[in-house]
């Protein structure tokens, strides 16, 4: 049988580097969307913290736990990534396998806030936007899910069917904002 | 524009999808009289001033709110989810 070659979402797309920032790709591993049962949130997070030792997630942040993160991910649902979801979290939450589908970059340099103002309608500054923080939002017309993994690094993930247009949003701001600050 | 979602806090007016007057909240009865159906149905206030109306959290969390809104300067008064005003 032929042996099939994985293709990733940004595929031929990246990484690139303009001015101070680099934007490339990341393999987030398995990503599984989780949806409490009504009145199991509770039970989800026990859950979440026997199987993969972190706990569910507020609104607007995310937890880890070596690999594993889970991301809030909107209204009482959470994105785990980077493991196999035990199985013990199907008692208390309706789950689906994403991993296929979203396509997850990375923009690394000091001040990344300034590359997505142009796009993003949210303050992601670091003093607003703290490490481990999420958010659900727009960048440009896509609806995206925004983390900051630490002061220099934010992290988008959007529909994997609009990857080259994240690339080319974000790829454009970058241009525009490293010329902006080489003007004189 | 910038609405307070309960859960997300201040964003900004393009993140919401306006859907229409919260009157649709207060449903008439299976069987009441097809007039007030009908009344329920295509029947509007036109208010200069305090109006509570549905928006949806579409590119935020997802959240369907009961915005209060003044018509006629754009403040926003309030906002609350509608699972809190509609628990029945
Ligand atoms: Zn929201």
């Amino acid at each position: 049988m032929t042996d099939l070659i994985a293709k990733t979402p940004c595929a031929g797309l990246l990484p690139v580097s303009h001015g101070g920032w680099s934007l490339s790709e990341v393999d987030c591993g398995p990503i599984t969307w989780l949806a409490p049962f009504h009145g199991q949130a509770e039970a989800l997070d026990a859950a979440l913290q026997t199987a993969h030792g972190l706990g569910l997630p507020r609104p607007g942040n995310s937890t880890r736990a070596g690999a594993a993160r889970c991301l809030w991910f909107g209204k009482e649902q959470v994105m785990l990534t980077g493991v196999e979801p035990g199985d013990a979290l199907a008692q208390c939450a309706a789950m689906s396998d994403q991993s296929d589908g979203w396509a997850v970059v990375r923009l690394e340099g000091a001040d990344g806030a300034d590359v997505l103002a142009r796009l993003v309608p949210i303050d992601l500054r670091p003093s607003a936007f703290p490490d481990g923080a999420v958010a659900r939002t727009l960048c440009q017309h896509m609806t995206v899910t925004i983390l900051r993994e630490n002061v220099d690094a934010l992290v988008i993930f959007a529909f994997r069917s609009m990857a080259k247009t994240l690339v080319h949003d974000v790829e454009t701001a970058m241009v525009s904002v490293a010329a902006q600050h080489a003007a004189p | 524009m910038r609405i307070t979602c309960p859960i997300c806090g201040e964003r900004d007016r393009r993140e919401f999808y306006y859907q229409g007057a919260a009157s649709m909240l207060d449903r008439p009865d299976p069987d009441a009289d097809g007039q007030v159906w009908s009344d329920y149905l295509h029947l509007r206030d036109n208010p200069a001033g305090l109006t509570r109306e549905l928006w949806y959290h579409e590119a935020g969390c997802g959240a369907w709110l009961i915005v209060e809104r003044n018509t006629v300067t754009h403040e926003i008064i309030g906002t609350e989810l509608v699972e809190a005003a509609d628990a029945d």
